[in-house]
């Protein structure tokens, strides 16, 4: 029998704040976290100005120089978020983190730009002066988690996940698999993302950008007829997973259940998604949950706002669910936090599922005959008592993922 | 440069660089021990002294470095070194 997982911990930075009754709140009132990038006025051929950095932070004293000096902001964001969650699960200073039996799944597209352009220039100016004893830590895909690990003397098992926008999802989801198969006690597992001029060229380039820039706070508009792309977010979120019966013995407060995983891949297009593809995942969570698609009582979308994948996010939703499944999209708010998205969205929809409140896509207004019919969360939010819902994201080159969680009760 | 410029100089890189005491760097403060840099500190400080001086620096040249007087005396003697190319 697989061991039963449970979240004991949440924590976060994001654009709308870094604790859930800031965060809740604004989501309560249709806070928008886009702004206008007025840093990017100078930048030619780039189609958006928008953005929606994380709000600004203070970092505790202990963040000294010598803990930080291998950390650019993806790294450091995705360590604070890990502290808080620590802090929230009653695990920081617990000698279960170097005990061997904590490990951790973490991701984010790649490490900081500032370091990557700093390898970049080796090669333009052909001299090593752009590069420094930790340069390559703060690049590496693996960052975060790495840096995780030096600040918080974790001696378990590491997962990187740097998938792009599954990189939070996978992370939770293999954190989920290491702890089932009894390899680990405890999972730090999330993602980041730091904002950068490159991860939103990513997406200028494929003309996938939103350019409302005039107006931020009317976009991204994920499933509208009038959504025009995406705008990028940043943030770092962490879940604290843990062995069912690990965090019974300790006393431990227990938020909800791991109960799914699934995770493929399209092996069809870099950026075109597949609805076969998306829809199969969600049927293995379903799977791996033992659970009937009438179980689930509210899907947290991927829904970028992008013309292609709204659409067919919209379609495999409707193939597994049915036409009456209450959906929305955090990344009306966030903007896409590209590698922290997948954790972001657990996070807040734990909280939502806990209030029995579920918020709205804003800028929302009339959904796009194209896509299928669901049941499109807009206005003011919903009440509902949810026991189970589903989190899913797709990433570039065809990454799908879908979680499950399950309301906690005793 | 003299001898007092090229303490002044090391003093103030070490100050900035690793966020250190300007009172705790003397020539007699060891660089482990005292002023607590560690092997990655040290490729950091080796990489800024190349810097300043514009020589090929190895880690041999640090081989027996354990003090800010030790790295002192490193730079003056490749700053020597260096002199008679640059005349």
């Amino acid at each position: 029998m697989p061991h039963r997982v449970v979240v004991t911990g949440m924590g976060g930075l994001s654009a709308l704040g870094h604790d859930w009754p800031g965060i809740g709140a604004k989501l309560r009132a249709g806070r928008s976290g886009v702004r206008r990038m007025h840093e990017w006025d100078d930048v030619t051929s780039m189609h958006t100005r928008l953005a929606a950095p994380v709000a600004p932070y203070e970092l505790p004293a202990h963040y000294t120089r010598k803990r930080t000096r291998s950390m650019g902001p993806v790294a450091l964001m995705s360590t604070r978020a890990s502290e808080l969650a620590l802090i929230d699960a009653g695990l920081l200073d617990d000698p279960v983190l170097a005990s061997g039996a904590t490990g951790i799944a973490y991701g984010a597209c790649a490490g900081s730009a500032e370091d990557v352009v700093a390898f970049g220039l080796l090669g333009e100016r052909r001299n090593l002066r752009s590069i420094n004893s930790s340069t390559y830590v703060r690049m590496m895909s693996h960052t975060g988690a790495v840096n995780i690990s030096l600040f918080f003397g974790i001696t378990g098992r590491i997962i990187p996940t740097a998938s792009a926008c599954t990189s939070g999802s996978q992370a939770i989801g293999y954190a989920c698999e290491a702890i089932q198969a009894g390899k680990q006690k405890v999972m730090i597992a999330g993602g980041g993302e730091e904002l950068s001029i490159g991860t939103t060229g990513v997406f200028d380039r494929l003309f996938a950008t939103s350019t409302c820039n005039d107006a931020p706070a009317t976009s991204p508009r994920p499933f509208d007829r009038a959504r025009d792309g995406l705008v990028v977010g940043e943030g770092a979120v962490t879940l604290v997973l843990e062995e069912l019966e690990h965090a019974q013995a300790r006393g431990a407060r227990i938020i909800a259940e791991v109960v799914g995983f699934g995770t493929n891949s399209d092996g069809a297009h870099i950026t075109q998604p597949q609805v076969q593809t998306m829809a199969g995942v969600m049927r293995q969570a379903l799977a791996d949950a033992k659970l009937d698609p009438a179980a689930i009582g509210y899907v947290s979308a991927h829904g970028t706002a992008t013309d292609r994948g709204d659409v067919a996010e919209s379609h495999a939703t409707a193939e597994v669910f049915g036409p009456h499944m209450p959906i929305s999209s955090l990344k009306s708010y966030f903007g896409h936090s590209l590698g922290a998205c997948g954790s972001l969205e657990a996070w807040l929809t734990i909280e939502m599922m806990r209030e029995q409140w579920f918020a709205p896509t804003i800028n929302l207004t009339h959904v796009d005959p194209d896509c299928a019919e669901l049941d499109y969360i807009t206005g003011s939010g919903r009440e509902l008592d949810v026991e189970y819902f589903m989190s899913n994201n797709f990433a570039f080159g065809g990454i799908n993922t879908s979680l499950v969680f399950r309301r906690w009760s005793d | 440069m003299t001898p007092q410029d090229i303490f002044q100089t090391l003093k103030d890189t070490l100050v900035e660089q690793f966020e250190l005491d300007p009172v705790a760097v003397t020539p007699e403060a060891r660089l482990n021990e005292d002023l607590d840099l560690d092997s990655i500190d040290a490729v950091d400080m080796i990489i800024k002294v190349q810097e300043l001086t514009g020589c090929k620096v190895g880690p041999d040249d640090f081989k027996q470095v354990r003090t800010v007087g030790d790295v002192e005396r490193v730079i003056a003697r490749l700053l020597a070194e260096q002199e008679p190319a640059a005349g």
